[in-house]
């Protein structure tokens, strides 16, 4: 038992090293550096929503809105107020994750197939906003006209719009950053609550604990990192658009999660790296690449409902 | 299906298919075996999966699967072990979504460019190598894939995209990386306006220029009051804009509405439309959206009433609706059937072997695209985009690869290929089946588009 | 003005003729399955492009008649293979394999017919509006509702007076004492789905006539079908064909005042609903806490 503890440090000393080396060992493989940079900001967006979907229990089907907000909050913010990249990040966290936690406090009460369908539908109405604002958002041809910022420390200036290799460690930054955050609240007693909660709600609720506010506590923090992983995906792409924000963008994130494990934190990373690596890689190869995904996603769901996480361990259940 | 890279092995597929084979085998017989269970299958309990209450066991799907993963993965390398280094040409667009049809016809004009032109001894003597990638009409996908293409697989051209907003977003990639970037089908005015950039030119028109086209057209043969049925994104309302200018100063008068994109129903809009009581109905709706919205106006009698018109109604659209709804008058950007221009019948011929069906203005833009930068290439001995694109302003097309009566080139001052728009009407077929279009009015590009200040382009050149 | 307004009313209520049956077989999976189906859509196209490659050989009707059973017969086989194993699991296990399974019949489609869209004729005699005055009243738009009018009214005989009718509206109530009478709720669920499944072969067929058929067909219809059944109640069927018909009354009307938002309405109404009274018009309390 002991060992235990020592093995989870090493474990989480070798991703960190696997991440932190990336872009070198990506190449060789034929992989490229863009790749690793969108795989850690949709790994994040997946871990987002597995914050709630894993731990707390509650099924979110429409959480891609609050990432496509961030993306727009991102963009507008670098387009109309002020040329910095960090104030660009924080406008979309903050706009994604307001957002969420108004709309959350409407959803709190309804659970299981009900709250799906009306997160789907709540996120297709901001999809709709989006698509026709389009004095402010571009509508359908989406949000242009702006661009990561290099970023100034005052005695040298970080160059992340033309240097691949820079931005993907200005990512793996603020990724540490939110996953950190994550870590941090999972590990404390709000996050314990979130576990009970997703074991059993009604036990919970004899225990006293107030369920509804937990969960709506839950839900707009996993706001605020899905937006936070949106404001960099539209510094990905300097690019922000409404497909951002339709329920199929979920549909992938909700995959990226249980293809790579719900119940383990870093499991949602590993689904979103295989799965954005495939989707890169099939389509490259086949114009029928939807074909395989979509059988990805059945076999995922027929065979492998815990992922790859949960398959690997379950020896040790 | 369009296959993209290469060809399988011949061992790869066999053992695929012997794969599936056993697969397919132990489904069947876990099919007449299976009894219905009890439904409490507990989502913890995926253990019972694999002890026999499906038919298919996790262990035999994931042997074939690592099977059939393992010839996947080694395809690539085959491919690199072969003969000297080939000029690679990345071509993006929107393989999958409501574009398929287009972009799949414009990526059999670009593969059939290849081959030509690696029969003639490719570009500098080295062969071509066509690199397709699916945007899947997202601005994300790509750009991620304009990156991997010229990151990863060095290309030294890239060609695409149908979808205007991506080809915009492309453009910012090409243009930090400084590679030459033909937008072959994307036809917002920005591409060759407002963001025209040193290394980007276009083949297709621009939407001024198409509607510039048809509009004195419309004028004459049919009134200047219009109702405009227009889908609400840039496309849409440039496409009025270039219309209602033209409208306008001939003393026209116009309703419309804005119609959002994948409305399925037109009813409201059309009743609008009668009310109104206008000569001719513009339709700038585009693909499913147009295919609808015909059905839908003729079925309702309206094209008892009044006219109908507008801009592209392209072949591949035209293919889709029932012969009553193939009417209205439009604009091609090229037209299979051109009687006494040398060299179009040829193309006809080898699109019709590939395809089926006759040429489209799709197949002849994937074409253009790259035979332009064979020709150039080649012309000027180089593949710097500097030089290239210097030499390509104003570069004319040969007729072989123009296929049209006057000799279409790239304008200087916004690089758009001032190619003929030809204006005419739907019909339903004559004699070919894909004879459904009669060109009336083939007008000049350069007349068509108006002047370079017009579109706003100021065209700025690396140092 | 007033006489525009009837116009789109009228105009509103054929059009939500046709969002009821979709909605309506996407509910009936709902209720007793407590599936979320997002292959609905998908199972659309394929009833559409069915009835396309068989009207060569039976014509109009006989593909009307032949498409949406051979639809559900599909949806028979899905449900034994793909959903069956998804009873009893959480909920977002089926809905990811029914947005997979989407994927897959959108690019199975463009695959075996291509991805060029497929011109689809209706009879001339229903081609004729039916006055000049009435002239968006088509003799084929009269037809979508009449059909749809016929297998609502079919439908709701169904479940009120057959057998199997009886179970599946018991089974919405309370599917595990429905077992523990003795009844085979496999073949139940089984059965209806495949009923939901013969709606959107159905709406397909009917489609077809009217939108262009093509592979991405089915994708803009879900989402007002979703809202269709949320707006009149999930769990309720009667709130569902209100649902329907208010969602196209309300689309229609908007696009006189204000085109641009006459798709966004339907999520405005939602959200109203779900603010003021969040079991929808006609649902009850705790069908789906």
């Amino acid at each position: 038992m002991s060992t235990e503890p020592i093995r989870k440090l090493v474990v989480l000393a070798a991703i960190w090293i696997i991440l932190a080396l990336a872009p070198y060992w990506m190449a060789p493989l034929g992989g490229y550096t863009a790749l690793a940079t969108r795989v850690l900001v949709l790994g994040l967006a997946a871990m987002s929503l597995n914050f709630l979907l894993g731990f707390t229990g509650v099924l979110s089907f429409g959480h891609a809105a609050w990432f496509g907000l961030g993306a727009y909050g991102a963009g507008l913010t670098l387009k109309y107020l002020a040329l910095s990249t960090p104030l660009a990040i924080v406008a979309g966290m903050l706009l994604g994750g307001v957002c969420g936690g108004l709309l959350g406090m409407l959803l709190v009460r309804r659970r299981g197939v009900y709250f799906a369908m009306v997160t789907i539908a709540f996120g297709q109405v901001f999809y709709y906003i989006a698509f026709q604002w389009s004095s402010l958002t571009g509508g359908d041809d989406g949000l242009r006209g702006f661009a990561r910022q290099p970023i100034d420390f005052g005695l040298f200036k970080f160059d992340i719009l033309s240097d691949a290799d820079n931005f993907y460690y200005f990512v793996l930054f603020c990724f540490a950053l939110m996953v950190g955050a994550m870590g941090f609240i999972l590990r404390s007693p709000f996050g314990r609550t979130m576990i009970a909660i997703r074991e059993n709600e009604r036990r919970s609720r004899f225990l006293g604990i107030p369920v509804e506010r937990h969960i709506w506590i839950a839900f707009t923090l996993s706001c605020f990192f899905m937006a936070s992983a949106g404001a960099l995906y539209a510094l990905v792409n300097n690019f922000a658009d409404p497909r951002g924000l339709h329920y199929s963008q979920s549909g992938d994130f909700v995959m990226m999660a249980v293809m790579g494990g719900m119940r383990s934190f870093w499991g949602p990373l590993l689904g979103a790296a295989v799965f954005v690596v495939l989707q890169d890689y099939l389509s490259s190869i086949t114009v029928n690449w939807m074909s395989f995904v979509g059988l990805l996603f059945v076999l995922v769901v027929l065979f492998f409902p815990r992922g790859l996480l949960g398959f690997l361990q379950r020896g040790k259940a | 299906m369009v296959a993209i890279k290469s060809t399988w092995p011949k061992v790869a597929a066999l053992r695929i298919a012997n794969n599936v084979g056993n697969g397919l085998r132990s489904l069947n017989k876990g099919i007449e075996e299976c009894r219905p269970e009890m439904h409490h299958l507990v989502w913890e309990d995926s253990m019972a999966i694999s002890r026999g209450s499906w038919p298919v066991s996790r262990r035999t799907l994931l042997q074939s699967g690592t099977a059939i993963a393992a010839v996947q993965f080694s395809s690539p390398f085959i491919i690199k072990a072969r003969g000297e280094t080939p000029v690679r040409i990345g071509l993006v667009d929107p393989l999958t979504g409501v574009y398929a049809a287009i972009a799949q016809s414009e990526v059999v004009g670009a593969k059939y460019a290849v081959e030509e032109i690696n029969k003639a001894g490719g570009i500098l003597g080295r062969p071509i190598e066509l690199l397709v990638e699916d945007s899947a009409n997202d601005v994300g996908t790509g750009v991620q894939k304009t990156r991997k293409l010229i990151e990863r697989d060095q290309v030294s051209f890239i060609i695409g995209d149908v979808n205007s907003g991506i080809a915009i977003a492309m453009a910012q990639v090409t243009s930090e990386k400084k590679v030459l970037h033909i937008v072959s089908g994307g036809h917002t005015d920005p591409i060759t306006g407002s963001s025209c950039s040193w290394n980007v030119f276009r083949v297709c028109n621009s939407t001024t220029m198409d509607a510039a086209a048809i509009a004195s057209t419309l004028i004459e043969k049919f009134g200047k009051k219009w109702y405009f049925l227009t889908p609400d994104y840039a496309y849409g309302h440039s496409v009025q804009a270039g219309f209602d200018k033209i409208l306008k100063a001939a003393g026209g008068t116009s309703g419309g509405s804005l119609v959002p994109l994948g409305t399925p129903d037109y009813s409201s809009y059309l009743i609008q439309a009668k009310a109104f009581n206008p000569q001719v109905l513009i339709n700038v709706m585009g693909g499913g959206d147009q295919v609808a919205s015909l059905k839908q106006f003729v079925q309702f009698g309206l094209d008892k009433q009044m006219a109908v018109g507008g801009a592209l109604f392209e072949l591949e659209s035209i293919r889709s609706v029932p012969d009553a709804a193939r009417i209205g008058w439009w604009t091609m950007e090229w037209w299979w059937d051109q009687p006494g221009v040398p060299h179009v019948a040829e193309f006809n011929a080898a699109m019709k072997k590939i395809t089926g069906g006759a040429a489209t203005a799709r197949n002849w833009f994937g074409y253009v695209s790259v035979q332009t930068l064979a020709l150039i290439a080649n012309q000027e001995k180089t593949l710097d985009a500097p030089k290239l694109a210097h030499a390509l302003s104003g570069f004319k097309l040969p007729p072989e690869v123009a296929l049209q009566p006057n000799a279409p080139s790239y304008r200087a001052g916004d690089h758009e290929l001032m190619s003929t728009v030809f204006v005419g009407e739907a019909h339903p077929p004559q004699g070919d089946p894909d004879n459904m279009f009669t060109v009336k009015n083939p007008i000049a590009g350069e007349k068509a588009a108006g002047s370079v200040e017009d579109t706003g382009c100021k065209i700025q050149w690396p140092a | 003005m007033t006489l525009l307004l009837l116009f789109n009313i009228t105009n509103g209520l054929i059009v939500g003729a046709f969002y009821v049956l979709m909605a309506l077989g996407l509910s009936l999976i709902l209720n007793l399955s407590n599936v979320i189906n997002f292959a609905h859509g998908g199972f659309l196209v394929i009833g559409g492009y069915i009835a396309y490659t068989i009207t060569p050989y039976v014509g109009f009707w006989g593909a009307l008649l032949l498409a949406p059973p051979l639809t559900a017969i599909i949806g028979l086989i899905v449900e034994r293979i793909l959903i069956r194993p998804l009873y009893g699991r959480d909920p977002l296990y089926s809905l990811l394999l029914t947005f997979g399974l989407a994927f897959m019949i959108e690019d199975g489609t463009r695959f075996i017919w291509g991805p060029q869209g497929k011109p689809v004729s209706i009879p001339p005699f229903l081609s004729q509006p039916l006055s000049n005055e009435l002239f968006f009243i088509t003799g084929y738009r009269l037809f979508m509702v009449v059909v749809a009018m016929i297998v609502v009214g079919l439908l709701f005989v169904l479940l009120r007076y057959t057998r199997l009718g009886v179970r599946i509206r018991a089974g919405t109530l309370d599917l595990e004492t429905v077992a523990a009478l003795g009844i085979n709720v496999q073949m139940l669920r089984s059965l209806n789905f495949a009923v939901g499944i013969f709606l959107a072969g159905l709406s397909g067929v009917l489609a077809a006539g009217q939108l262009g058929l093509e592979p991405t067909m089915g994708t803009g219809l879900l989402m007002p079908s979703f809202i269709a059944i949320i707006v009149g109640g999930i769990g309720s069927l009667p709130g569902t064909l209100v649902g329907g018909l208010l969602i196209g009354v309300a689309s229609g009307v908007t696009a006189v005042f204000f085109p641009a938002a006459s798709e966004a309405v339907i999520y405005v109404m939602m959200a109203v609903i779900l603010l003021t009274r969040p079991r929808g018009l006609f649902g009850e309390e705790g069908m789906m806490s």
